[in-house]
């Protein structure tokens, strides 16, 4: 079962059912449906971070049935917008609450103290809470295996990477992207061009072929918009895509997408407050786990290439490959890992320089 | 790819510049009459939606330009109507339509997402679009980049040379006194705020159609503001307002091509803010130089029409 709410009708709607809950007192019966709330900060039609959060949503209801409720709420602004939107779930029968954004950190953790009894969930931040777990994916596992096939099939040498914003989670993508293609390629250039949005189709579209116009033959984008691979489409150019699956977009230039995916951790996590065994805690969950999983190869990718970003792929989920393991110089020839040494997770969320081969 | 460097940026300007160009010829139209419509962003929204709902379900982009050129105009329709019609605030309605235009066509493009679309033909002439330099700059582009300079031509023509386009100045500048001497005020903005509704459309359905050929939401991404700034910039004038395009889209342009070669030690960000920066400096030049004083925005501007009668 689905409620579809817009914000204002939200207001009407959870007014009458929280008067229903007081009348039925909260889940008196065993065989009542959990109620499971989501808050997403962009609307379901984004084809990138938010669908990837909406389709989870429909797996969580189509493996529970009538066991779940479910509810979300979309377009939601970061900030006191959020804190209402959440409380109004939690006061209004919702056992456990997905909030999917960065910005929902603070406004999550102060309605978690304020209902101890139920359960929240909050993607990509830090602060957790006996009732408050925190959840992100390793998508720079991903990128990895997108640098492998890169280091094999750029004939140039030469990678235009189109980047948002220069945070850890984009640094580490970039640096993944360019250790892995370096071990096909040592000689291999990665440019990087920052259109400072994470979303402008126009911009995007243009930085791509200003890379392709000086020299790059593959495209890399760390933005959200399929625009990157039409434009290597239409120039002949090859590129990666980001988010979701952008083949219909770019039927010969995508050569494989790094995908989200939360379905498997959301009904993980809802079987765990209906068997009474959820626990709090802060997980960075990637290629193993699926949470990050590669969409089917294009057929630009010959057969030894597959061969090889399938090695990268299953050398990170069986824990024999690091993408960040020493040696690791960064671009201005300091040796920032020794040999022998890898990163731990605390070293890469705070990344702020780049691997030597980089040009940003 | 045998072109030089040099020609391949001007392509690239070429397109970045084309749809802020027919955004702002319309606005100006809109203005030069003393209307104000802050909506540009919604009119190229519903423009560009409905170019490439059309053009996907009949599978003629030429059909969904026209849509996208008739969502534009009938979002202006409603804006006139409420402003024109039934005299509300122009700012506050302008805005309103901005953010009515984003959720419409988040809506109608709902189950266009995902969805690839056939760019819009180039026009190519064997021969002469093979031509080196000359060729792929001035021939060879999609019919929309023409038109936007046709309309430029033909707005500054109209507005300097032909009786209609008198008319229209004379009831941004003084709308009581044009009034007064028997023209009909209303019918002129009416048609004027249309217009300006009908080129956002065109400008909506070059980015949905041709510049990057997809339907997301929010894909115009701010291009409407800049256009209603160019109008200012261009200190109402038709040929400056494609000076102005050409020139915003060469800068924006011109910042990446710096970043990919190298960027000169100068920070990613401070390039993204090179457009807004030449934009301010030539306002300042404007203003300070010796055309002091003569910014020619229309003396009506903005102002509602109460015939004192």
């Amino acid at each position: 079962m689905t409620i579809l709410l817009t914000r204002r009708g939200f207001v009407l709607g959870t007014a009458a059912t929280a008067t229903a809950v007081t009348l039925a007192g909260p889940r008196a019966f065993a065989a009542d449906p959990l109620k499971v709330g989501f808050v997403y900060v962009g609307p379901v039609g984004d084809y990138g971070w938010t669908h990837g959060h909406e389709l989870a949503r429909e797996a969580v209801v189509e493996h529970f049935g009538d066991k779940v409720k479910t509810t979300f709420v979309e377009n939601v602004a970061e900030g006191p917008d959020a804190e209402r939107v959440i409380r109004q779930l939690a006061s209004s029968g919702h056992g456990l609450i997905f909030t999917t954004s960065f910005g929902f950190m603070n406004p999550t953790a102060r309605v978690a103290k304020q209902f101890p009894k139920l359960k929240f969930e909050h993607a990509t931040g830090y602060t957790t809470g006996p009732n408050l777990a925190v959840y992100n994916a390793r998508f720079h596992e991903g990128r990895a295996v997108c640098g492998t096939i890169a280091g094999h099939l750029s004939k140039k040498g030469q990678v235009g990477y189109i980047a948002s914003f220069p945070i850890p989670e984009v640094v580490m993508g970039i640096n993944a992207f360019t250790l892995a293609a370096q071990k096909i390629n040592p000689d291999i250039k990665v440019k990087v061009i920052w259109v400072n949005s994470w979303y402008d189709p126009g911009k995007e579209g243009d930085a791509a072929k200003t890379h392709i116009d000086q020299g790059a033959d593959i495209i890399c984008q760390h933005t959200d918009s399929p625009a990157p691979l039409q434009t290597a489409e239409a120039r002949g150019a090859h590129g990666f895509g980001q988010a979701s699956d952008m083949r219909s977009y770019a039927p010969k230039a995508q050569l494989t997408a790094i995908l989200d995916d939360w379905s498997g951790y959301y009904v993980q996590r809802v079987q765990a407050v209906m068997d009474g065994s959820w626990k709090t805690h802060n997980v960075w969950w990637g290629l193993k786990e699926g949470m990050v999983k590669m969409a089917p190869y294009g057929d630009a990718v010959p057969d030894d290439v597959r061969k090889a970003a399938d090695a990268t792929r299953d050398g990170i989920i069986a824990g024999t490959l690091h993408p960040f393991a020493g040696p690791i110089k960064n671009n201005k020839g300091e040796m920032k890992v020794a040999d022998g040494k890898s990163m731990s997770d605390e070293e890469l969320q705070k990344m702020d320089w780049y691997v030597a081969g980089v040009e940003a | 790819m045998t072109d030089s460097a040099p020609v391949l940026v001007l392509l690239t300007v070429i397109s970045a510049a084309t749809p802020l160009l027919f955004a702002a010829v319309g606005e100006l139209v809109t203005e030069k009459s003393g209307v104000l419509n802050l909506g540009i962003e919604g009119m190229m929204l519903a423009g560009a939606v409905a170019a490439f709902a059309v053009a996907i379900t009949t599978g003629s982009s030429t059909l969904g330009v026209i849509a996208g050129a008739a969502a534009g105009a009938l979002m202006a329709f409603a804006f006139g109507a409420l402003t024109l019609t039934l005299a509300a605030n122009q700012v506050a309605t302008g805005l309103a339509l901005t953010i009515f235009g984003i959720g419409l066509s988040a809506l109608v493009g709902a189950g266009f997402v995902g969805v690839a679309v056939v760019p819009l033909p180039k026009l190519a002439i064997p021969g002469i679009s093979d031509l080196p330099i000359v060729g792929p700059l001035l021939f060879g582009h999609d019919a929309l980049i023409y038109l936007s300079i046709l309309a430029t031509v033909g707005v500054a023509w109209f507005l300097k040379r032909s009786r209609g386009g008198m008319i229209l100045r004379a009831v941004g500048e003084s709308d009581l006194s044009a009034h007064s001497i028997g023209y009909d005020v209303i019918s002129v903005r009416y048609r004027a705020v249309l217009f300006g509704g009908m080129m956002s459309g065109l400008g909506g359905a070059f980015l949905s159609l041709s510049y990057t050929p997809m339907w997301a939401e929010e894909m115009t991404a701010g291009r409407g503001w800049i256009s209603l700034a160019l109008v200012v910039f261009a200190s109402w004038r038709p040929w400056r307002v494609l000076l102005g395009a050409y020139l915003f889209g060469g800068v924006t342009i011109l910042q990446l091509y710096l970043q990919g070669a190298g960027g000169l030690g100068i920070p990613a960000q401070v390039m993204s803010m090179l457009p807004y920066i030449a934009t301010i400096l030539v306002l300042v030049v404007i203003a300070a130089g010796p055309w002091r004083g003569r910014l020619d925005a229309p003396a009506c501007l903005g102002r509602p029409f109460r015939p004192s009668t």
